[in-house]
């Protein structure tokens, strides 16, 4: 009997390196394994600055979030959240209006188990298990749909993970698939790993990525606007990720340091 | 702890602030981790840590600890890389040595630095505790997917109502369930023994194996088929089965799952329905359309050299058995008949059927030649003859057999079963009782005639039809006293026909009845014109009468309208009638003959001694002449000796005809010594290639020079030597030639060839 197939969900692997665990580890977290630190500084020794690109990152979507939150948006779906840490999307939200809705969306399922874990008792936060990549799939979720009231305007959030979405994939078609679904009114935020900035040595990281299954693609900026070519692009449109809406030009950093870009686009 | 104030030193000037303070550490911790902070919220987070170290450096009681709240404050506010505490330490280092004592500085950085390390440490295990927690957390909950995953398969695998087996692409089963094991009649255990080879069974598809090794290499997903197993008491059971590939993960082929649903009961129903589409209900017999399609079969599958027979029988005079014993006893004589007919003539490559009512036929699928054939028709014919037990009865009854065999390329089906319905119907004619094997000759005449036949209608009125006339002649002294109207088709690919070509079929349809009123019609129109032209001459015309026109009701209306029609004298006209047309039983043909005499014809009995003649019974009739068969005088004509009983027969037959008072006319007559021998024997009139062949009336007619005598026509001998010559001359039959039946092959008959009798003698 033990030859029998198993039609089973997949394993959760803990001796592979996981994007949200790394991502964590970056941003100078400790929900990670040795695997995973690791696998971070193979990469940090051929592109330091990934701290500093992750850390930026993360400032980018909370001056999204916020910027969102100023002009009225109260709920938000992040896609690809994972794993919480410093400055979550309902903390930067909830300091401004503590009744905002958020769902978070990630696929791993740590990431998953630890968001549940930590916003348990959060009435405005939900956590769903799903793939970013099945919009209809993520959108038709029944605790996702009690969240969110799609006849009022969305924040979608596509941080830091379209740029794990091959062309094959159709990335627009998935951005598309999220829009649609939203009210006017709503906005999509991007962040995206850019090919301008990529050195010889972050392609190699970026290697090492796709060596752990988890494939990159960098994407140029006119690529990234195409990607949300039916919304309009809120200013200053397509922009290295410290150049959108810096909170004070000094804080801007070369394309070098961080190769990543930045946009948030609007559903009229 | 030790109070002291702090001493001013030259640093008050630039006496450090929060906000100064804030300003350096805030610079120097930039991009150190990321603290979700905007800048100015850093600000004065910042500031307000630095404001309470301030306070302590330089509080009345100095209070250490408050550099290891601010450190904890550095981790909690995710400042949580050590360069973190580095870069805190160094600015600290320069911004707090203008307050306080450089004792009470150093000691708030030491506390601030175990603070640091303290709350980095419990936030370092908290979070990998809480990691740890949600992969265990994550693992169990995959687990249990998994585990209700497995439940419902297994769920599903054991509760299903149709089987499931599941083998490993080698070929041994590695799992089956409930529903299987009791299809199959095996454990669970002892099926796991066995390979997916053991289930391969002989009845299979031949497609099967082949489907099933393009499966277990992967190049097709999944089949479906319905197919017989054996249980393991050997029972088959039919089930309809779709065999499914499961890959792994890397796409190669890795388990085979079967899906079988037990359909037997459903296969029997088919193959009951099947055989009762295919065989009758009476006799359990193949039928008509298994017949046919094994017949096809057969035919399809024929090699080169192949041959096919088959023997189709019909059952002598059912319909009157099942008229007059009842249809009961006629299912039952059927049944009877089918029964002999499996139990001797059916067998391997022998299919007896019941194609319709009381028709069987059988296939010999290949035939060794038609002496096979024919042996089984008599076969056949053999077992039907047994005497059957009907209802108390014992019934003997006999079949015709029609046998058709041949190379199984050179026919299809149903040219086979028409050549065995014509074949069958040759055997019935030929009095039935008997089989006919199929002769392609015989056929292809009929056929011919048929389509003669066919044609009669059109060509009467297209005008195909003529008049010959042959004289007769008074034997006393050879002048010619009338003439026999005789009919010729002209037809337009076969030339010119006798009668003998299309006479008896005339009758068959039933066209003798306008052919016969057009040629009476036609005869008595040139014998008025005779008439009229050579009033001098008394010359009677002869014309058939058959036996259908005599039976028409309305004949003598039709003789009288020609008469006045064409203004002939009655007297003139002479009908010659067969014996059977006169001798009828029922009272018609007598009102008829007195009818038709009444009118003042003359009527002759033709082919006289052929028939049956009632002589009391002639004695009555209103009859004139007798003209004698054409066989007694055959018999006359020898050169050195006639035949004594034909002589005899005829001189009998002149002195009955003269006691009666009818005159004799002898048919037939070619030489010299028939002529004279007839004369002898006191026969009156004489008709024959002896005097003159059949001709137009132009040539008749000049014959009779009517100018030579006022009296009667006599023939002048130069003229009817050269009649005589002429004839042998034209003719391939020499005079001295003997003939089969009195005529000569190849010439056209003389006046035996009168139609009626030919009718007469295949009635009799
Ligand atoms: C680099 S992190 C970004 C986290 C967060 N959005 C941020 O920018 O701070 C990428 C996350 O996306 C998740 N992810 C990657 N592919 C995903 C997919 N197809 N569906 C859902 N989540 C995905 C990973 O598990 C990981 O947690």
């Amino acid at each position: 009997m033990d030859r029998r197939p198993t039609w089973a969900p997949e394993d959760v692997d803990v001796e592979r390196p996981s994007i949200a665990r790394v991502y964590d580890y970056y941003l100078g977290g400790s929900h990670n394994f040795a695997v995973d630190r690791a696998f971070a500084d193979r990469v940090l020794r051929l592109m330091p600055g990934t701290t500093t690109a992750a850390q930026a990152n993360r400032a980018f979507l909370r001056r999204a979030v916020r910027h969102l939150c100023e002009i009225g948006i109260r709920q938000f779906i992040d896609l690809g959240s994972g794993i919480p840490t410093a400055g979550n999307v309902h903390e930067v939200a909830h300091s401004v209006d503590p009744t905002t809705k958020v769902v978070y969306v990630d696929i791993d399922p740590v990431a998953y188990a630890h968001s549940r874990a930590i916003l348990a008792d959060d009435p405005h936060t939900t956590v769903i298990r799903a793939d970013l990549r099945q919009p209809a799939e993520v959108l038709a979720d029944p605790q996702l749909r009690e969240q969110i009231d799609f006849d009022r305007p969305v924040g979608v959030l596509l941080v830091s993970v379209l740029h794990f979405v091959s062309n094959e994939e159709r990335p627009a078609d998935i951005v598309a698939g999220y829009a649609s679904a939203t009210a006017p009114g709503s906005h999509l935020v991007i962040s995206h790993a850019s090919v301008e900035g990529t050195t010889e040595a972050s392609s190699e990281a970026l290697d090492l990525y796709k060596r752990s299954s988890a494939n990159v693609v960098t994407r140029t900026a006119k690529e990234v606007a195409g990607l949300v070519s039916g919304l309009s692009l809120v200013d200053p449109g397509v922009v290295q990720l410290t150049q959108w809406r810096p909170e004070s030009p000094d804080e801007t950093t070369s394309w070098e340091e961080i190769p990543v870009l930045a946009a948030v686009a609007r559903r009229e | 702890m030790r109070a002291s104030k702090p001493e001013p030193t030259d640093r008050a000037r630039s006496a450090p602030t929060p906000e100064r303070i804030a300003r350096a550490w805030a610079r120097a911790m930039a991009g150190t981790s990321y603290v979700s902070m905007s800048r100015r919220e850093l600000h004065s987070y910042l500031s307000g840590l630095a404001s309470r170290l301030l306070s302590a450096a330089t509080a009345e009681t100095f209070e250490p600890s408050v550099g290891y709240e601010v450190g904890a404050a550095l981790v909690d506010a995710h400042f949580t890389l050590p360069t973190s505490l580095d870069r805190t330490l160094c600015v600290l280092a320069e911004q707090l040595s203008g307050a306080g004592t450089p004792a009470r500085a150093s000691a708030l950085q030491s506390a601030l630095a175990a603070g640091y390390a303290q709350a980095l440490r419990d936030r370092t295990l908290a979070e990998q505790e809480e990691i740890r927690a949600a992969a265990m957390l994550a693992r169990s909950e995959a687990e249990a997917a998994r585990w209700s995953s497995e439940a419902r398969f297994q769920a599903v695998f054991a509760g299903a109502v149709i089987g499931i087996a599941i083998a490993d692409i080698d070929g041994s089963i590695i799992d089956v369930n409930q529903t299987t094991c009791d299809m199959l009649g095996y454990t669970p255990a002892e099926l796991r023994q066995l390979a997916v080879e053991r289930f391969i069974h002989p009845d299979d598809a031949p497609g099967v194996r082949d489907a099933y090794q393009d499966l277990l290499r992967g190049e097709r997903e999944h089949f479906r088929l319905e197919k017989p197993y054996y249980r393991k008491d050997g029972q088959a059971v039919w089930t309809d089965l779709v065999v499914s590939l499961i890959r792994d993960q890397e796409g190669q082929p890795q388990y085979v799952v079967a899906m079988i649903e037990d359909i037997t009961e459903r296969h029997h129903l088919q193959i009951r329905l099947r055989h009762q589409a295919l065989h009758d209900p009476l006799t359990q017999l193949p039928n008509r359309t298994l017949f046919f399609e094994r017949l096809g079969q057969v035919l399809d599958d024929a090699e080169e050299d192949a041959r096919v027979g088959v023997c189709y029988l019909d059952v002598d005079g059912f319909k009157m058995i099942n008229d007059t014993l009842g249809h009961d006893m006629g299912d039952y004589l059927l049944l009877g008949v089918a029964r002999q007919l499996h139990s001797k003539v059916s067998g391997p490559g022998q299919l007896v059927a019941r194609t319709g009512g009381d028709e069987f036929v059988v296939l010999v699928e290949r035939s060794a030649g038609p002496e096979q054939l024919v042996a089984i028709a008599e076969a056949a014919l053999t077992a039907i003859r047994e005497p059957v037990q009907l209802g108390g009865h014992e019934i003997t009854v006999s079949a015709s057999v029609g046998v058709v065999e041949r190379a199984a390329d050179t026919t299809s089906a149903t040219e086979l079963m028409k050549a065995a319905d014509t074949t069958l119907h040759w055997a019935k004619r030929d009095g039935k009782n008997r089989w006919a094997l199929f002769d392609a000759d015989r056929h292809a005449h009929e056929v011919a005639k048929f389509e003669l036949s066919a044609s009669l209608p059109a060509a009467l009125e297209r005008g195909e039809f003529l008049v010959e006339y042959q004289p007769l002649v008074r034997l006393l002294d050879e002048t010619v006293m009338g003439v026999e109207a005789l009919v010729r088709w002209r037809h337009p690919k076969l030339g010119l026909l006798g009668p003998d070509r299309f006479i008896e079929m005339s009758e068959e349809t039933g066209l003798i009845v306008p052919l016969g009123q057009w040629v009476l019609g036609e005869a008595c129109r040139q014998a008025a014109a005779w008439q009229r032209q050579y009033p001098e001459i008394d010359l009677v015309t002869s014309v058939n009468l058959a036996v259908r026109q005599v039976q028409d009701p309305g004949i003598v209306d039709v003789v009288s309208a020609i008469l006045s029609e064409t203004g002939l004298d009655p007297a003139k006209l002479q009908l010659e009638l067969t014996e059977s047309a006169v001798m009828g039983t029922a009272g018609r043909p007598l009102q008829t003959l007195n009818a038709l005499a009444g009118l003042g014809v003359r009527l002759a009995i033709d082919d006289f001694g052929t028939g049956y003649s009632n002589l009391a019974y002639l004695r009555s009739l209103p009859v004139h002449s007798l003209k004698l068969a054409g066989s007694f005088v055959a018999g006359l004509r020898p050169p050195d000796s006639p035949d004594p009983v034909d002589k005899e027969i005829v001189a009998t037959l002149i002195k009955l005809a003269h006691t009666l008072h009818l005159t004799v006319t002898a048919e037939g007559v070619e030489t010299p010594q028939q002529a004279a021998r007839l004369r002898a024997l006191g026969c009156d009139t004489a008709q024959g290639w002896h005097y003159a062949m059949p001709g137009a009336a132009e040539e008749v007619i000049a014959l009779l020079n009517p100018r030579s005598t006022s009296d009667a026509p006599t023939l002048d001998a130069p003229t009817l030597d050269a009649t005589t010559v002429d004839v042998t001359s034209g003719s391939a039959a020499p005079k001295s030639a003997p003939a089969t039946n009195g005529r000569r092959p190849g010439a056209a008959p003389d006046g035996v060839a009168v139609p009626t009798s030919t009718v007469g003698t295949a009635s009799s």
